[in-house]
């Protein structure tokens, strides 16, 4: 069972091509890891996924809905079943922690107050931020933003639950947080994650498929294990952070010797 | 040859298409206000950031704008031996046109700039897409608020300008150069009409406020969201905004007052 | 977050009531707002062989206190006078009707202005009388003659 479907996607922005024919599967109840170079547009696949951005061509299901030719009314709807941690947390910065997550509730819901109230104690206990509810967004540090627009993420218990680059500039701590979090959310609320990232150690410990992009395309697919048995040398070179390879440390053109002048 | 009708016409695609885009934009507010009443309390902050945090600037400088009109309006008036028509000038001056004028300019400079910055900023941050995300439109919870607060803001900016600025003439006109104080408030009263002076400025002001609400709110919507981009935004909003005050002063007081 | 809102709502509400105050003030002490609504006016007209630069809306005075507004100006096409409506304060209603209407001018450089002299008929000025004795405005040349004559004094 996939919770989301790529079919033969293209998409270009003005002349650039960003995908061409790219075909994968995100299966339910599991964590995705969509690893690539920076660069290749995981960000915006990302967006496809939740119809920020229409493909050029392919097809694009999320829980079994097609994605792109949906009116607004249904996006919407769509999208109160999806998640999304940005990578800066983007919480809104004129309300404090407890309002940052109360506010997908109370726009979304006609829930009471007091129910909205231990909803929202619970999401941030979930985190381990229950004490920093009163702080505004400025107070806190990058980790902790990131765990309050988790709990925010979470707060109307979506099905999916999208991460863009959520450990990029978090120290170890915070990353061994996340990194829980990810983990124990997917398992405890049946959700299905999919981690857009070019961390890959952290992303692997917890990954129970990988996608590996590059230039547009799907480099390789399946679970961590089988990557690493993959016979690819850029797989290979990227999964282990080799810093030459198929991926060549010089940027290719003419010879260094031709610009070493003779003396 | 060639290549200047090829720019002409380039740059007027792109005039049409950036007008259109600011046209559905304000369109957009527009149906928002429908939500408005939800938004109460968002529309109280927005108030507060536009409105009373331009006070400081606004009643200064109505002050001494009040009190340079005093002082030049005397030295010139009096070779005439016509003091006592002091009020009557500064008020009329205030009330029609630098009541409005420069307090929209101010206003741009000091709360349009700000807004500008501040949702070019949330759009840099993701701000704007994690709300389109939890599937709240941004113009709805982001824009109109601003918007409705800011056209709300500035006339009544405008009246407190104006009023300070009458009250500086009269330190200057009557308390300094000895002007008599019924004759300078006499004659005011007498010669500035409500209808055709003081409605007509405020008139103005609303005409004002919803430029600059506009432009602030647009240049902020569509900034590049980098920072150099909302920079680049800010001054953008200042100068369009300042441009469009005094070119919308010329139509309006040529349709008023004549 | 409850104190900071507040202390928001309470400057938002001082800012505005600010406003009023100015609203207020605009009304009553920079604008003619005060004597705009007059009490049940009645309209009376006069004839002036010159009436100068006095516009609608000019004020009428009596003894320095304005008891209305001028209405309206035209121009008799038989007698080529000009002819000037205008609106009496219906709470002086008691102006006899020989009274004598002059238009005069607030200083050298001054708006022109109607003023009322009372007479002394019994009968009171009704609605749709005519005020028959009118003197004229100072005609221009006079104006700069009095100018010449004060600046050869200096």
């Amino acid at each position: 069972m996939n919770a989301i479907e790529l079919k033969h996607v293209s998409f270009n922005r003005g002349n650039r091509v960003i995908f061409k024919d790219v075909t994968m599967q995100i299966p339910q109840g599991k964590v995705t890891a969509i690893l690539g170079p920076s660069g290749t547009g995981k960000t915006t696949l990302l967006k496809l996924m939740t119809g920020q951005e229409v493909p050029l061509s392919g097809e694009v299901k999320v829980l079994n809905t097609s994605v792109p030719n949906l009116k607004t009314k249904a996006l919407l709807a769509l999208r109160r079943k999806m998640g999304f941690l940005f990578q800066s947390g983007a919480l809104l910065t004129d309300l404090n922690v407890f309002e940052n997550v109360a506010f997908p509730l109370r726009e979304q819901t006609q829930l009471s107050e007091g129910l909205i109230q231990n909803l929202v104690a619970m999401k941030l206990q979930a985190v381990g931020l229950r004490n920093a509810a009163k702080l505004m967004p400025s107070e806190l540090s990058g980790g902790m933003a990131r765990r309050v627009a988790l709990a925010r993420a979470i707060a109307l218990e979506p099905e999916i639950i999208m991460y863009d680059e959520p450990f990029t500039g978090q120290d170890p701590i915070s990353m061994g947080v996340l990194v829980k979090l990810i983990r124990e959310l997917t398992d405890s609320m049946g959700l299905t994650s999919v981690v857009v990232s070019h961390d890959v150690a952290e992303v692997l410990s917890i990954a129970d498929h990988v996608v590996i992009l590059s230039d547009g395309c799907v480099i390789a697919q399946g679970t961590p294990a089988e990557l690493e048995a993959s016979g690819s040398d850029w797989v290979k070179q990227f999964l282990h952070g080799n810093p030459d390879g198929p991926v060549p440390f010089h940027m290719p053109g003419q010879h260094y010797s031709e610009d070493l002048v003779a003396q | 040859m060639i290549k200047l009708i090829e720019r002409i016409g380039r740059s007027t695609i792109a005039m049409t298409e950036s007008l259109g885009r600011a046209s559905l934009f304000l369109w957009m507010i527009l149906v928002g206000l429908n939500t408005f009443v939800a938004r109460v309390s968002d529309v109280t902050r927005q108030l507060f950031n536009t409105g009373v945090l331009s006070l400081p600037i606004i009643m200064v400088s109505g002050l001494f704008v009040g009190m340079v009109l005093a002082l030049q309006g005397y030295n010139t008036l009096k070779d005439f031996g016509a003091e006592d028509a002091l009020g009557v000038m500064v008020a009329l001056s205030m009330v029609r046109e630098l009541g409005p004028v420069v307090a929209a300019l101010l206003f741009a400079g000091r709360a349009g700039s700000s807004l500008t910055a501040e949702i070019g900023l949330m759009k840099t941050t993701e701000q704007l897409s994690a709300l389109e995300m939890m599937a709240v439109n941004p113009v709805h919870r982001v824009v109109m608020p601003r918007f409705v607060a800011a056209i709300v803001a500035l006339p009544l900016l405008t009246l407190i300008f104006m009023s300070i600025g009458m009250l500086g003439a009269h330190l200057v006109g009557v308390v300094w150069l000895g002007v008599d104080a019924g004759a300078f408030w006499g004659q005011i009263e007498r010669s500035v009409d409500w209808h055709e002076d003081i409605l007509n400025g405020m008139l103005k002001s609303i005409a004002f406020a919803f430029a600059v609400a506009w432009i602030a709110l647009y240049q902020g919507y569509e900034s590049i969201p980098t920072s150099e981009g909302v920079g680049r935004s800010t001054t953008r909003t200042v100068v369009q905004a300042s441009l469009w005050i005094l070119g919308l002063d010329f139509v309006l007081t040529a349709l008023m007052f004549n | 977050m409850n104190r900071n809102s507040r202390m928001v709502e309470m400057s938002v509400g001082f800012f505005v009531l600010l406003a009023i105050a100015s609203l207020f003030f605009m009304a009553l002490n920079v604008s003619n707002f005060k004597s705009q609504s007059m009490n049940s006016p009645y309209v009376v007209h006069a004839q002036f062989d010159q009436i100068g630069g006095l516009k609608v809306r000019s004020p009428v005075t009596m003894s320095g206190v304005t008891v209305g507004r001028v209405t309206d100006i035209s121009l008799d096409s038989t007698t080529f006078r000009a002819t000037v409506s205008m609106e009496i304060d219906g709470q002086y209603n008691a102006i006899p009707l020989d009274s004598s209407a002059s238009i005069l001018t607030s200083g050298l450089l001054g708006e022109q202005y109607i003023g009322l002299m009372p007479g002394g008929d019994m009968d009171v000025l009704q609605s749709g009388d005519y005020i028959e004795l009118t003197q004229s405005a100072l005609v221009l040349e006079d104006l700069i003659g009095q100018f010449l004559l004060s600046q050869g004094e200096k």
